[in-house]
């Protein structure tokens, strides 16, 4: 009988195993799909901005609100955070829980700066006349650099979960594959980035 | 589960039934209705166009349906289950030349087709003029809710919900709104092209016959835009002059504060004529958006 | 403390205040009804709760019956205020709740029929046909529903609270924008669409994942059922489109709630981009809602042939055409809008290239009954109505797809004529084929086919009735969305006859109804004595008991070729063996209708400019999904035991039948 139930449990062990990996793999490509939707997404919102880009309705050009060393110190931020971040994946494969949490708080920190310097930017840019109310070139360039900062923003309510997670519960099979997309995720918002960099606030300038 | 015999006869007879009804139902509207078919029987060259356009590509699109409706019921006829004399052959699944056939043929028709489209549409462009020895008459219309603003700046007259022209002329129709987006229609004329806020379409039409014609906004733009209707009329060169001159001497002023009053949200309920002293209303109209407010 | 809603909302006139008591009516006799039954329990573990595809789908076709019927009585209310105010009189209806009345059709019609029922059919269809047990995201699932459902509840409210939008099915700019229409009625269409917009595009993913990752052993993409493969195309387009919308309305919302410049007229806004980004959102969305429909057609057609689908590599390569044209053909929406002649000719083009595939398609359903054994069964008569109707839909399609011709015929009943072809006589004959082909899968008895018989004649004649005499409308110069007209224009009665037809297709739809209710009553007399297989089927759902068991398959079958199933009954393949495993099936969970439901009040609140309740529903919204991304994977055991004694249930129950 014991062996019976000896054997039983080592069955289904491997059927849960199967379950798991089957669940990673396709976890792991449903959010490739994801953010295939949100590239999408900012594909509309940089189509947008193009449309928009002259309509200054008799305001400042782009020349004269952006500030290039503010934006490459965002830049310099994000991509520091997005390299912090691979090193806690890294530290998670190797099963080494205090690094997984030291590196995710690194990139929560990098991440918040990150967005205090965005929100300064927006707010001085409104406290001197050029909210998004003023034309159609600042309503898209609030929108498109908003929504980046908004992902952003959820990007640290996960980090700040997953650090909770880790903690409760360790480095088991759903934390991992939390963690992996996450990555994922944090990955993506940085090239979003690149892409607001050059189109927005570069050639904004030149 | 029981099923009456033959169904399948009396389901395809009913089928073409319809279908003949359908067709006969055609001719029919077309006695009845006659000219109000406005875009079947036009008064103007470029709805002639048009119509001719439509006709071909039916035509074209004929070559294929109708044989797809004779197989349809010949195929549902004869192959249908309780028909012995049906052949069945469970693994035809596949041939070539039917499939060369009908990618191949319908290829064809829309290569026709398309290269027709082609050269149709850059000749029935709306913003290209109409040759015609007649000199061009020029009308600016202004989208209004819920009315049309019509100004001659030639003519320097303005009228509201009603145009005259002269018939052979062609005429040129210069379009903006101060409303939300709306269309300006005479079927009987030709195609519609939308008038909207900050700026500028044209359409370029012409009268063949004389003849009062509907015109209606094509799109909605809020509360009262199915009343939005406004006549053509289409007279001899002499009525025309007549009417102008009776407008610019009779007519009230519309300068730019009769324009504002006029552009308030209400309904238009009869046709209004003006003499026109603001010589840039128009301008003026299409570019009120574009600077910030003060 | 309320935003701007006011006691004002929820006084309405006679016609609508008829709608909402007998909608409230309806909602307080059917939890009479339940607790009646005592069922709240089962309710809640059974189907409130539930993960299954199975169910959610039953659920989806739920919500799309409840809200066809809202969408047909706004028809309703159109077609008889039309054939009424000619002349001097207004009809009964005022002209801005018209206006609201026609947004309300198309809104619903579009977005909780026809998407619903897509969602619905892919829900209940795929997994069995891939012999797969669920979905690959089965919770996601359940969410896309419960976000679907919020959007419909919304719906209901946009009819007893307020008012709803007036500006069409798609709110163009400049009309929806604050300027021009500063009262909820655009807002409620925002979010409706929005929250249900969301619901879509993570069911798009799920689908994807499922097709491309969850198929059973043998089935390569060359073996896939039709429908399968119409269903990958539709969930491409789903993944590809949605999003546009999602930003597109998104915009709107800054526009009118934060004082944006995107679509407004003054400010350096671009309406036209509107117009644009919304059709580019618009048109795959229409293909959308049309390739699972040829998917079942692909279904129906060979099955009640008794012969293999004709041509099946033409038919994969035709839907991937159409998938991919689809993206390219959004500007034949507007070609008034005032293009050059050469951007209008190539759009123009472009958009008569997929006549091409659609064509190929119907000659390879044609062919497929060549030298077949026709039996016309209730779903071969559907596919015998989508075909006459369809190819004149599709005719009048290529008419307006040249810009000239489009210029005498767009925004007029030849338009309202060419689509609703496409959509009445596309999409929903082909919706009725499903629904009376799969019906006894998921409930195990037979709808009665003689009350399907007389539904397909009143759909058929009244289909004809309501919708030929608008192409000669539109010649007349009839234009859409008229809440009145000129007795000189000579079109009473046309619309008289109209207004017949949509009576006649309104008694189609009631026989349907209570076609349904009598096959449920009489449902002992109608049992599927075959155990599974009614119509003789080729594909693996019909290997299956009726209903299914939750885990859909004891054994997951290996394939080898297309029709498995028709394989097995032929002798060329052998039947699974018998060999029973434990199966893990995910558990249930009541978040997803939780987010659904804090998404209706997050929708209100925005409508409202209900500022707290934005935040808390929104902050509520983050809560639940933090707590189920933080759950342990959790399973349902069945053992290999209880499998077989299922099974063996099964085949007692069949057997004593007999």
């Amino acid at each position: 009988m014991t062996n019976t139930h000896a054997i039983n449990d080592h069955y289904r062990n491997h059927q849960l195993d199967a379950l798991h990996e089957e669940t990673f793999s396709k976890t792991v490509f449903g959010f490739w799909l994801y953010l295939m939707t949100d590239c999408l997404l900012f594909g509309t919102l940089f189509c947008t901005f193009a449309v928009l880009h002259a309509q200054t309705f008799g305001g400042p050009p782009p020349k004269e609100i952006f500030s290039l060393p503010l934006v490459f110190l965002e830049t310099m931020i994000l991509l520091v955070s997005s390299v912090t971040s691979g090193f806690a994946i890294l530290a998670c494969v190797k099963n080494k829980q205090p690094q997984v949490t030291f590196w995710l708080l690194i990139t929560f920190v990098l991440g918040l700066l990150f967005l205090a310097i965005e929100i300064t930017e927006f707010k001085d840019l409104i406290q001197e006349g050029n909210s998004f109310q003023r034309s159609a070139f600042l309503s898209s360039y609030f929108t498109l650099v908003g929504t980046h900062g908004l992902h952003i923003f959820f990007g640290l309510l996960w980090l700040v979960v997953m650090i909770a997670q880790l903690y409760k519960f360790g480095i088991t099979i759903e934390t991992f594959r939390r963690l992996v997309i996450f990555s994922m995720f944090w990955h993506f918002l940085d090239l979003v980035w690149i892409f607001i960099f050059t189109f927005v606030y570069l050639l904004g300038v030149i | 589960m029981k099923i009456k015999k033959n169904p399948v006869l009396s389901m395809l007879f009913f089928s073409g039934l319809f279908l003949l009804i359908i067709l006969i139902m055609q001719p029919l509207n077309i006695w009845q209705f006659g000219e109000k078919i406005v875009v079947l029987f036009p008064k103007g060259m470029i709805a002639l166009e048009q119509r001719n356009l439509l006709f071909i590509l039916q035509a074209l699109m004929l070559i294929i349906i109708i044989p797809v409706y004779i197989l349809t019921f010949v195929f549902s006829w004869i192959y249908r289950a309780d028909n012995p004399k049906g052949k069945y052959d469970p693994d035809l699944v596949d041939n070539t030349v039917a499939e060369c056939v009908w990618w191949g043929l319908p290829l064809i028709l829309v290569i026709i087709a398309s290269v027709l489209t082609w050269v149709k549409t850059h000749e029935l462009d709306p913003y290209k003029s109409i040759e015609s020895e007649n000199k061009e008459i020029k009308i600016q219309v202004v989208a209004l809710q819920w009315k049309w603003l019509f100004i001659y700046p030639e003519e320097k007259i303005a009228t509201i919900d009603f145009i005259q022209i002269p018939e052979n002329t062609p005429v040129q129709f210069e379009l903006t709104a101060d409303a939300p987006m709306n269309s300006f229609w005479i079927p009987a004329l030709g195609g519609q092209i939308y008038a909207m806020p900050a700026m500028t379409t044209f359409l370029n039409l012409i009268a063949n016959e004389k003849g009062d014609f509907r015109g209606s906004s094509a799109h909605i733009s809020g509360e009262g835009f199915s009343r939005m209707n406004f006549v053509t009329r289409a007279s001899t060169k002499e009525d025309y002059d007549k009417w102008v001159s009776s407008v610019k001497q009779s007519g009230s002023e519309l300068n730019l504060e009769r324009y504002n009053e006029l552009a308030k949200p209400a309904l238009g309920d009869k046709p209004l004529f003006f003499q026109l002293t603001d010589e840039t209303l128009f301008d003026d109209i299409v570019n009120k958006f574009m600077h910030p407010k003060p | 403390m309320f935003g701007r809603l006011t006691i004002e909302a929820f006084k309405h006139d006679a016609t609508q205040s008829m709608a909402v008591l007998s909608m409230l009516f309806g909602g307080v006799a059917l939890i009479s009804f339940i607790t009646y039954l005592k069922r709240w329990k089962w309710l809640w573990n059974e189907w409130l709760t539930t993960v299954d595809p199975k169910r959610i789908g039953i659920m989806y076709i739920v919500v799309v019956l409840m809200m066809f019927l809202k969408g047909f009585g706004d028809a309703m209310m159109m077609r008889l205020q039309q054939a009424f105010s000619v002349g001097d009189s207004q009809g009964f209806l005022s002209a801005s709740h018209f206006q609201e009345v026609f947004s309300a059709h198309g809104t619903t019609m579009i977005f909780f029929v026809a998407m619903g029922a897509v969602f619905g059919l892919m829900n209940l269809i795929i997994p069995l046909q891939i012999g797969a047990r669920d979905v690959a995201f089965p919770f996601l699932n359940a969410l896309s529903f419960w976000l679907f459902a919020s959007g419909a509840a919304l719906t209901l409210v946009s009819l007893a609270v307020g008012h709803f939008a007036n500006a069409g099915w798609l709110s163009y700019a400049p009309l929806s924008s604050i300027e021009y229409n500063p009262g909820e009625g655009i807002d409620y269409w925002i979010w409706i669409v929005q929250i249900a917009g969301i619901g879509t595009t993570l069911g798009g993913i799920n689908f994807l994942v499922t097709i491309l990752k969850m198929r059973c052993p043998g089935m390569t993409f060359m073996r896939m059922p039709i429908f399968v493969w119409s269903c990958l195309c539709a969930n491409v387009l789903i993944i590809l489109a949605f999003p546009i919308l999602t930003v597109t309305l998104f915009m709107l919302a800054l526009d009118r709630t934060l004082g944006m410049h995107f679509f407004t007229v003054a400010g350096g806004g671009n309406y036209m981009m509107y117009t644009n980004l919304i059709w580019a959102w618009g048109h795959p969305e229409v293909y959308i809602l049309i390739l699972p429909i040829f998917g079942v057609f692909s279904e129906v057609v060979p099955t009640f042939s008794e012969k293999r689908l004709f041509g099946y590599a033409s038919m994969v390569w035709a839907l991937i055409f159409i998938t991919v044209i689809s993206f390219v053909v959004w500007l034949h929406h507007f070609f008034t809008m005032g293009a050059s002649p050469y951007v209008n000719a190539i759009f123009g083009i472009l958009t008569m290239i997929v006549a091409i595939p659609t064509g190929v398609k119907i000659f390879n359903w044609l062919f497929t009954k060549f030298r077949g054994k026709v039996h016309f069964t209730s779903p071969m008569l559907w596919f015998f109505a989508f075909l006459v109707n369809f190819t004149v839909a599709g005719m009048t399609g290529i008419l307006l797809s040249a810009p000239p011709v489009d210029f005498q015929v767009h925004n007029s009943l030849f338009l309202i004529a060419h689509f609703h072809g496409m959509v009445i006589g596309g999409f929903l004959f082909g919706f009725f084929a499903a629904f009376t082909y799969w019906f006894p899968k998921f409930t195990g008895f037979m709808l009665d086919e003689k009350l399907n018989r007389y539904a397909f004649w009143f759909w058929s004649g009244g289909f004809l009735l309501a919708f030929m005499p608008l192409y000669m409308l539109g010649f007349m110069g009839a234009t859409r969305r008229l809440d009145h007209y000129e007795a000189s224009t000579g079109w009473h009665p046309l619309f008289i006859l109209v207004a017949v037809g949509a009576v006649i297709l309104f008694c189609g739809a009631n026989i349907q109804f209570f076609g349904l209710f009598w096959t449920i009553y009489k449902r002992k007399q109608n049992w599927d004595h075959t155990g599974g297989d009614p119509w003789n089927g080729r594909t693996l759902e019909w290997s299956i008991p009726s209903p299914p068991p939750v885990y859909n398959f004891a054994t997951i079958p290996t394939v080898y070729d297309r029709d498995p199933l028709w394989d097995i009954k032929h002798g060329k393949t052998a039947p699974p063996k018998k060999e029973y495993e434990d199966i893990y099936m995910p558990i249930n969970t009541p978040i997803g209708m939780y987010i659904g439901g804090l998404s209706l009040i997050f929708g209100f609140g925005m409508v409202w400019y209900i500022w707290w309740l934005v935040i808390l529903s929104f902050i509520a919204i983050l809560i639940c999904a933090i707590i189920r991304l933080s759950s342990k994977d959790e399973h349902e055991l069945i053992t290999a035991q209880q499998v077989k004694e299922i099974e063996d249930e099964h085949l007692r129950r069949m057997k004593s039948h007999d």
